[in-house]
């Protein structure tokens, strides 16, 4: 379902990521003062596109719902903090690592209690282990509770004494970002591609049938739910790099929820499009929160028509672009159209085809 | 800990276990007939103890604002589940969540337009205002008991709903095979809509008597609402025996735990679920 995408998907994604790549040409032109500031929002939006991409191998590809994906981001944002020395830069080539190990361990673990899980019970299950670290890392006297840990340093890159990445240049830090980004999506697209992706992709469509087959199907959704893990904790080290401090906040649940919103927003199971998701969230988020203290009511519409209108998101839109006919059809016109013909008496008649189409739905989901 | 210290702790426990059940209930109601994860049903918790705030500083009387109250919240739940939910149960559970995460955002902030961002409390209302001597230094506040009592009270008017009506025994089909229910031509639309303001009542209610004995605060549903998933995952999905028992435990691992490891309190609830996972993975009761 996701090998092969019209030509257009290919251009769009280059064109934007040259776009994002040459903003030091054209940024400073557009925003002025503000540019400093807008390209650190940039580099935001690129970790989230990570940490949204990671949880589409999960949502969009296995078919795992996680509601507790943010445990991951903040356990790398956490190590990074913890284990950074308090008066010198740690290392990333053994700070990398260390993210890598302790969320693979973890993801290990939690994804050994919460795989035997379907369905809803694994949404509400990774749910509460995300909570579980929240309250873990908001209590401990350890993690600077509800403030946090400051970190000091950005990691530095560097061979002998020779500094070759410096991290603290906010441009530097950037292409860094965009390098990981891209990284991840050929890595991500790569993974979906082979074989090891194509039982995924059965495990999504029919697991029983995978399991008949004589796959594994546990451990294949354990890996997966490993690998976004991993993904989810680079992008988590990153935005503590970035913001300078790990939160509680960064591993609770709205931030699942969030991201999930940036998958959903973006196209799930495409692989590229949590990337457009994670950038037009962000980007709509800037814009509500520019316009009245009370944003959060505006994105909480925004989230329920995106629901309503855009169940393929925005790489839906790209991949079949909808022409007259299937504007006709779109779920909000006939959403409109069932509204008015509640509204009268006269065609009652119409009521029970309309249901009939329910059974069948909800015997998949059951 | 002595035995009169252990005793209050005891009821404390039981009283929090009970409203958790109040409000698990409609959660696990909602799942398991209709099929739908609400993330909502906190905003709803909030939504019950501040329309009870407002009417009683309005009114003057805690009862009457309840009164008042209760029909709000039912006609709420009416508008959210005939508007919203309606073209959603079709769709695959990851839309429902963030539909309804949606709401919680479009709720919260609703909230901090009408009610603003201060932390509240209600009086506890006459003729409960009082409290009972355990020992000469310990003392049970009358309205706990009296909440505890009405929460065993509609626990029991929905076993016995459930158990024993007409509608109970299309409850109890409709979690086994709803497809079959509307096969024998129930209207399940209508039931859908029934449970799902019962449920969003249910919750609201819970908030409503809690709010004498908690600060009403935003925000206050979102933590409750994760704490009754946990309840829900343990007793099992769509199982109201489940949501009841799984309330009472968690309801007293809370209790006992803030008392005795305070450093670990709020971990515990984590602790057991993860496992009765390992042992029953669809939770005690399914």
């Amino acid at each position: 379902m996701l090998h092969r995408y019209p030509k257009r998907v290919s251009i769009i994604m280059l064109v934007l990521t040259a776009l994002v790549a040459l903003f030091p040409l054209w940024g400073p032109a557009l925003f002025g003062a503000r540019s400093d500031f807008v390209l650190e929002q940039l580099t935001l939006m690129l970790i989230l596109a990570l940490f949204a991409m990671s949880l589409d191998l999960l949502v969009g590809v296995v078919g795992l719902v996680s509601l507790g994906h943010a445990l991951f981001f903040g356990l790398g944002a956490y190590t990074l903090a913890l284990a950074s020395p308090d008066f010198s830069p740690a290392s990333l080539w053994w700070m990398l690592p260390l993210v890598m190990l302790v969320s693979a361990v973890v993801a290990l673990v939690v994804g050994f209690l919460v795989i035997r899980t379907k369905g809803i019970f694994f949404i509400m299950t990774t749910l509460a282990f995300g909570q579980m670290l929240y309250y873990l890392v908001s209590t401990s006297p350890y993690t600077g509770g509800t403030d946090g840990v400051f970190i000091m340093f950005r990691p530095s890159v560097a061979v002998g004494d020779t500094l070759l990445l410096d991290m603290d240049n906010p441009l530097t830090f950037f292409y860094f970002c965009l390098g990981t980004l891209i990284v991840g999506y050929v890595f991500l697209r790569w993974l979906t591609r082979s074989y090891y992706g194509q039982v995924l992709d059965g495990i999504h469509d029919n697991e029983h049938r995978m399991e008949a087959l004589g796959y594994a199907t546990a451990s294949y959704k354990l890996i997966a739910f490993v690998i976004a893990g991993v993904m989810a904790a680079i992008a988590g080290m990153l935005a503590a790099m970035q913001y300078g401090f790990a939160n509680p906040a960064q591993l609770g649940w709205h931030t699942s929820g969030e991201v999930l919103m940036m998958v959903i927003l973006g196209g799930m199971g495409t692989i590229f499009g949590p990337i457009l998701g994670a950038f037009a969230f962000e980007i709509l988020l800037h814009t509500y929160e520019h316009l009245t203290t009370h944003w959060p009511i505006l994105m909480g519409i925004t989230i329920i028509l995106a629901v309503l209108i855009l169940p393929k998101g925005i790489a839906g839109l790209i991949i079949a672009p909808p022409g007259r006919d299937a504007l006709m059809k779109s779920p909000l016109l006939r959403w409109f159209n069932r509204r008015g013909q509640a509204g009268s008496a006269a065609v009652k008649s119409s009521k029970p085809a309309a249901k009939s189409s329910k059974p069948a739905a909800q015997s998949k989901e059951g | 800990m002595d035995l009169a210290f252990f005793g209050v702790q005891l009821l404390n426990g039981l009283q929090y276990g009970l409203l958790l059940f109040l409000i698990a209930s409609g959660l696990t109601l909602i799942f398991g007939i209709m099929g739908i994860i609400n993330l909502a049903h906190g905003a709803m918790y909030m939504i019950g103890a501040y329309l009870v705030w407002d009417l009683t500083m309005r009114l003057g009387n805690f009862w009457l604002a309840i009164v008042i109250a209760i029909p709000i919240a039912i006609v709420l739940g009416l508008i959210i589940e005939r508007l919203f939910l309606d073209t959603l149960y079709k769709r695959d559970h990851l839309y429902q969540v963030l539909l309804t995460f949606g709401l919680i955002l479009v709720l919260n902030e609703a909230q901090r337009i009408i009610w603003g961002g201060d932390v509240h409390s209600v009086p506890v209302p006459a003729p409960f205002d009082g409290s009972i001597q355990l020992t000469d230094n310990l003392q049970y506040s009358v309205y706990r008991l009296f909440v505890m009592g009405v929460c065993l009270a509609l626990a029991g008017v929905i076993y016995w709903v459930i158990r024993h009506t007409r509608l109970g025994i299309i409850i109890r089909a409709g979690a086994v095979n709803r497809d079959m229910v509307e096969g024998l031509g129930i209207n399940v639309r209508t039931l859908f809509t029934l449970i799902f303001s019962v449920g969003v009542a249910l919750t609201a209610f819970a908030g409503m008597i809690a709010a004498p004995l908690t600060s009403i605060a935003p925000g206050m549903g979102d933590s409750i609402l994760i704490t009754c998933f946990v309840v829900v995952v343990i007793g099992g999905i769509g199982s109201i025996k489940g949501a009841f028992w799984g309330a009472i435990l968690i309801g007293m691992a809370e209790t006992f735990g803030s008392v005795l490891i305070p450093s670990l309190a709020s971990m515990v609830i984590y602790l057991i679920m993860a496992a009765v996972l390992l042992v029953k993975p669809r939770g005690l009761f399914a």
